[in-house]
Parts: C-alpha cells; sequence; structure tokens
C-alpha cells in the first residue's frame, strides 16, 4: 500500500532513457506515497508559500541573537516609548540605509514624551553589525550540560552602525527595549510552544486514540464519552484554572514545560478522535485482513501496514492543531497566567499592551499580535495544503 | 423522537457529575489553600506573623481541613439539594449572588454573539458558495481568514485603540456609569444594547469566519447535485430552489457546529470581556482563581460548563428533530 504503479515517464528520466533502450517491456515508473503527496502539495501556491515562510520564521527563532538587532534586556532611558522608525534604503541615490532620528519634547505637567522625526541626524544602519553579545543553543536551562551547547557572537543581522543609536522598526516600550528584537526573540517560546504542545498531544492521541480504535467495545465507548466530555468544557476557563496551579516562583523552563502539558489536556482530543477514526475504518481494509490471514502480528500490521497509511493524516492534523496551542499559550500568556517575564512570548509582550493608556499612546505594542495573527494564518494555509495532499489518489 | 430526547436528556447526568469532578479536581490543584494564599498575602504587606492557632482556626471555619472527597461530597450536595454554592472568601458572601449575577451577564453576552456569527454567517456562506471565485467571494474568505486567526482579544484591543482615536470612548463596559447600578428598566435597556454590540461583534468575529468557510464547503456540495440540476430544468425559481433544497440540506451540518461553537465563544467570552472589563464571568473568575477563592471558581466552571453542555444537548435535539436520520440510529 506504500508504493503505487503509475505510468509517469516525464517525471523520471532514468524511466525514460531505458525504456527507449528496450521498449518492448512497457516501463513503469514507481512513484511512493510520499512523492505523490509532495507533487501534490506543490501544486497548492498559498501552501507552498506557506510552509518557505513559516520555515524561515523558525529559521530566525533559531538564530535569534543574531537577527535582532538588541538583546531582549537591553533598555535605553533616553528612548522611552519611542514611536517606529521607517527604514531608508537609498541615501543620495546610493545604496545606504538610514533612519531618521528623533526630537522630543517632554510636558512639563505630565512628563509625557512626544517624539518627532528629526530629518536633521541620520542614524546609519548596516548589515553585520557588531552589537550586543548574545548565545546561540541553550543557555539558560537548568541542565548546566545543555547549556555548553551554544555559540556566542556580537554580529547582528542588522542594525544601527553605531552600537548604542536608536533604532526601533517596531517602536520601544515604556523601558525603552526595542520592540523588534523582543518580537524576534519571543518568537522562540511562541513558535515552539505550538511544537512541544502538539507533539505531546499527538503522544497521548495516538495511544489513546489506538486503544479505542483497536479494542473498540465498551472501552471505546468510554474513552469517547470522555472526550465529548472534554470538549464540552470551555477551553480558556479550563486552561486558566489550570494554570494557576502552576507557581510563578518555578523556574521558567519548568512553567513552560507545564504550559504545553496544559494546552495538550485538551489538545489530545482532537488527535485521538482521528486516529480512532483511521484505524477504524483501516481495520475494514482488504489488505489488513490479507495481512491478518498471512499471520503477520498485530504489532507489525499496525506499524507496517496501517501507520503508513494515515501517517500522512495526523501530519495534516498536527498541523492544523498548532495554531490552537500558539493562541492558547498567547491567552495564558496575556492574563498573565503563563510565562512571566523576564522571559519573552508574544502573550507576554501583548500583557503590557492591556491598558486603554498603552493602546493609546504606544499602539505599536500591539504589533506582537500581528505576529501571532501571521503565524496562525500561515499554519492555517499550509494545514489546508498538507490536508488535501494527505489523501493524494483523490 | 421523545425516546431520543429522553436518552440524551438522561445523559447529561452521568455527564455533569463527571464534569463536576474534573472541576474540584481541577480546583484543589495550586499548592495551598485560600487561607495559605491570605496569610502570604497580609505577610507581604504588613510584615506580621500569623500563629498557626490562628491559621487552624481559619481552615477549621471554611472546613478546609478536610479531606478532598468530603470536601467535594459537601459542595456538590449543597449545590443540588440547596443551590448553595458555597461561601467567597474573598467577598464574605455567599458565592452564588456573585456567580448567577455575572453567569446572567455572559448567557446574555454569548447567546447575542451566537446570533450575530448565525445571521452574519448564514447569508454570506450561501453567496459565497453560489457566487464560487467572484470578488464578493474572495473578500469574504481573506477577512474570515484573518478573523480565524485573530484571538478575540486582540481584536478587543484593536478595536479599543480605533474607538479610542476615533470616538475617544475606551468601550469598556456593557452599562455607561449612571446606569451601572440603577435598576432594569426601558432606559438602561436601550443603554445595554447600545453597548453589547461591540463584544458581540468582537466574540462573534472567529466563529463567524469558521462558520462561513462550513457553510460554504456544505452548500457547495449541494450545488452540484442531481436533483438541483432536476429542478432547474423544471423551470423553478432560482432563489425558491436554492433556500428550498441544497440550503436545507447544507443546514444539517451547520447545526451540529454548535457543539463547538458554543464552548469557543464563551471561552472567548471569557477572555475578551477581561480586555474590555464587562461585567459577566470573565474578569470574576481570574480574580477568583488568582486568590485561590475556590467556591467561586468551581462554580463558575461548573456552571459555563453547563451551559455549553445544554447548548449542544439542545442542538442534538434540533438537529434529531431536522434530520430523521439521527432518531432512528
Amino acid at each position: 500500500m506504500t508504493n503505487t504503479v503509475m505510468p509517469t515517464p516525464e517525471t523520471d528520466a532514468q524511466a525514460v532513457t531505458t525504456s527507449a533502450e528496450n521498449y518492448e517491456t512497457p516501463q513503469i515508473a514507481i512513484a511512493s506515497q510520499w512523492q505523490l503527496m509532495w507533487w501534490k502539495f506543490r501544486r497548492h501556491r498559498l501552501a507552498m508559500i506557506s510552509l518557505v515562510i513559516v520555515g524561515s520564521f523558525y529559521f530566525i527563532a533559531i538564530f535569534a541573537g543574531f537577527f535582532a538587532p538588541q538583546a531582549t534586556t537591553t533598555y535605553n532611558r533616553k528612548y522611552t516609548q519611542a514611536p517606529p522608525q521607517t527604514i531608508h534604503w537609498f541615501d543620495d541615490g546610493k545604496f545606504g540605509p538610514y533612519v531618521y532620528g528623533y526630537k522630543q519634547e517632554t510636558d512639563p505637567r505630565t512628563l509625557e514624551r512626544t517624539y518627532t522625526v528629526d530629518k536633521e541626524t541620520k542614524i546609519p544602519l548596516s548589515f553585520f553589525v557588531k552589537g550586543d553579545s548574545y548565545a546561540i543553543g541553550f543557555s539558560n536551562m537548568p541542565l548546566s550540560w545543555l547549556n555548553k551547547l551554544h555559540i556566542s557572537g556580537n554580529r547582528h543581522f542588522f542594525g544601527a552602525k553605531n552600537h548604542g543609536d536608536p533604532f526601533y522598526l517596531f517602536g520601544s516600550d515604556d523601558l525603552g527595549r526595542d520592540v523588534w528584537s523582543r518580537v524576534i526573540f519571543a518568537s522562540q517560546i511562541s513558535l515552539s510552544v505550538g511544537l512541544v504542545g502538539v507533539f505531546m498531544s499527538l503522544g497521548l492521541g495516538i495511544i489513546i486514540g489506538g486503544i479505542s480504535g483497536l479494542i473498540g467495545g465498551w472501552i471505546d465507548n468510554l474513552i469517547q464519552r470522555w472526550i465529548e466530555l472534554l470538549k464540552s468544557i470551555p477551553d480558556i476557563p479550563l486552561w486558566m484554572a489550570l494554570a494557576t496551579a502552576v507557581p510563578a516562583r518555578w523556574d521558567p523552563v519548568v512553567v513552560y514545560f507545564m504550559i504545553t502539558v496544559i494546552l495538550s489536556f485538551i489538545g489530545w482530543t482532537g488527535m485521538a478522535r482521528v486516529v480512532r477514526g483511521k484505524f477504524l475504518s483501516l481495520r475494514e481494509e482488504d489488505f489488513i485482513l490479507a495481512a491478518q490471514l498471512d499471520g503477520v502480528p498485530a504489532q507489525r500490521i499496525i506499524l507496517k501496514h496501517m501507520m503508513p497509511s494515515f501517517l500522512s493524516h495526523i501530519i495534516a492534523s498536527v498541523t492544523l492543531s498548532i495554531p490552537g496551542m500558539i493562541l492558547g499559550e498567547t491567552a495564558l500568556s496575556f492574563l498573565g497566567l503563563g510565562l512571566q517575564p523576564p522571559v519573552v512570548s508574544w502573550g507576554v509582550m501583548l500583557k503590557d499592551a492591556q491598558s486603554i493608556r498603552v493602546i493609546a499612546n504606544m499602539p505599536w505594542m500591539l504589533l506582537p499580535g500581528a505576529a501571532v495573527s501571521i503565524t496562525v494564518l500561515l499554519f492555517n494555509f499550509l494545514g489546508d495544503g498538507l490536508r488535501d495532499a494527505a489523501d493524494p489518489y483523490h | 423522537m421523545l425516546k431520543y430526547v429522553l436518552k440524551r436528556v438522561l445523559l447529561m447526568f452521568p455527564m455533569m457529575f463527571l464534569i463536576s469532578i474534573l472541576v474540584f479536581i481541577t480546583i484543589q490543584l495550586p499548592p495551598g489553600d485560600y487561607v495559605s494564599a491570605m496569610i502570604e498575602q497580609m505577610r507581604d504587606q504588613q510584615g506580621t506573623n500569623w500563629s498557626p492557632q490562628f491559621e487552624e482556626g481559619m481552615r477549621q471555619r471554611y472546613g478546609l481541613n478536610e479531606s478532598v472527597v468530603v470536601q467535594y461530597g459537601k459542595w456538590i450536595s449543597n449545590i443540588v439539594l440547596h443551590g448553595d454554592f458555597g461561601y467567597s472568601f474573598q467577598n464574605s458572601e455567599p458565592s452564588q449572588r456573585i456567580i448567577w449575577d455575572r453567569l446572567g451577564m455572559t448567557l446574555l453576552v454569548t447567546l447575542s454573539s451566537f446570533i450575530f456569527t448565525w445571521v452574519v454567517a448564514l447569508p454570506i456562506g450561501i453567496y459565497s458558495a453560489v457566487r464560487q471565485y467572484s470578488l464578493g467571494d474572495y473578500i469574504f474568505s481573506i477577512i474570515g481568514f484573518i478573523g480565524m486567526a485573530t484571538p478575540g482579544f486582540l481584536i478587543a484591543l484593536i478595536m479599543m485603540y480605533i474607538a479610542f482615536t476615533q470616538w475617544g470612548n475606551s468601550l469598556s463596559g456593557l452599562f455607561s456609569p449612571e446606569y451601572e447600578s440603577a435598576p432594569w428598566n426601558v432606559d438602561k435597556f436601550i443603554d445595554f444594547l447600545k453597548h453589547l454590540w461591540i463584544p458581540m461583534i468582537i466574540i462573534g468575529t472567529g466563529g463567524t469566519a469558521g462558520l462561513i468557510r462550513i457553510m460554504r464547503a456544505n452548500l457547495l456540495d449541494e450545488l452540484n447535485r442531481p436533483y438541483v440540476e432536476t429542478a432547474r430544468a423544471k423551470g423553478m425559481p432560482e432563489w425558491k430552489l436554492l433556500l428550498k433544497y441544497p440550503v436545507r440540506h447544507a443546514l444539517n451540518p451547520f447545526v451540529s457546529t454548535i457543539g463547538w461553537t458554543l464552548p469557543a465563544l464563551v471561552a472567548g467570552e471569557a477572555i475578551v470581556s477581561i480586555v474590555l472589563n464587562l461585567p459577566t464571568t470573565g474578569p470574576i473568575l481570574l480574580q477568583s482563581l488568582q486568590v485561590q477563592d475556590m467556591y467561586v471558581a468551581a462554580g463558575f466552571l461548573l456552571l459555563l460548563s453547563l451551559l455549553t453542555l445544554t447548548g449542544t444537548l439542545l442542538s442534538d435535539i434540533l438537529l434529531a428533530w431536522l434530520d430523521p436520520r439521527i432518531r432512528f440510529e
């Protein structure tokens, strides 16, 4: 069942040449199921674009220290609440990116700062500039041997030529920290929480869904009712209740792990349903019966005969459930029940943008929300494409 | 039909029983209890130390040093027998007054956002299916995708920004200050309606986007069926044909979505109401969870679940009424 026979000579150059040599035997090119799926997926343009962008998001997240112009903790008292700047790429017709500096006035009564663009001063920008030092890989983990697995550097992909010049692409926050850099660093948490959470749900889903689908009977019935029950509880209130059980003073890594556990608490139900459904329908297939009659052990039937035909569906539903995890973490951190500063995630950043005072004066503080929306949107497109490709025979 | 309804209603009881256990365990999960949380807070504020006897006395008074099973038994039997949801430590009054007040508002807001999602999603879904790949279809699809990808609280924050910069008000609450504690009358109701539409739209947006896609897909499946062609060949007016056959057919899976859209709406309401500071369950639930005011939190969780379970039950019955095949399964 893993291989299918398809006469597609134009996609297999070797097949064409061999058939030219001895064309009396009909030539058959064999494309594996994964190949068929890839061909089908490739045609889904939106999903392809999403795959590339999501891939680059993860790439940037891994090398966040390099791509972010500043560190998350770097602040500048002189430039608090500074609005975003626009990059000008050409200076006098020559390539030389720069941003204009700020002119600021402080209201003597309210001490509120107002910024205007200062066209007199140009702050030169450049690629591969020296700046804050960073570590790529593991750092700040509770295990000391893990922390050795990193490389440090101080070159940044793009930033102000002279270290310390104000360059705030997404503006700066109340303390004068660069929002753009923080959004990049926050993606490490926000993007990985979805993956870790989904894999945890997947593990639970495969085990429980598998038991439900394979054994059937009253166990199946019980598990199905239990899933219905969990699904009928509104998720955010339940997550809130579970998240309060995680003390804020715990190590951030442990809190992070606990949050993914909480998100998987409901997340596995969807996965279990997919797995169960697939097991139930595959059980009736002729090729499974044939394998059973041949005396193939159950374990081998599951792993070698059933797994390949539903793995693709699982990958699609995994992708489609990542957005829920990302949104869940964002919501919890936004409410102050999830991750806590100094850890940065998009939700933690949005927490600073809760009051009307902040939103009215510094609307750029909502930009981490745009990052959330875009990521979720891309995962939805990607998942749609994968779902269509999961069954390449239709 | 009656048998089916009876069966579904009876199934509610074990479900509610299990949910109540789950809720109670969840509420017990945080380390410590209300007394230890309170004492810790007082220590932070005043630097005074509390004697262990005082602590013990408080626990005794609130029944917190009994075993979890006994606590659960007391809690659930009081709810079932007397409608008593326990004591709110924080507010020093019975929880049910706080709970019912807030829950009523939640019900109103959720219900109106639910109606909003249907009123908007149905016609747009039908339009998008009938005029597939038209400009309107694309525009609605794009808006729908963005709506699905943007969490409700973010839409709320953006709306707050727009309202503040455009009209100079902050959108929060469900009443103008002068009506907040006034008894219900026509003026207050009109004022309420004036405030209601904003949370209604914010909470409904995500669900609407999903429902449009479902309606569109269902209807597209039906539109190519031979019976549609037959009716058209017989010269049936297009709109009458559309509403009478394929739309009715596509409505069944639509009704069955209530089972998951309703919990989603209630969940969305919880977080949006915290942002907009609505007098609904969200803000109080958050607060009670933070200070471990456990009976208030447990009551809210239990009743919110009951709300969605009842909604699902009603949708199942509605579906059985619409589609006879389900009744005889």
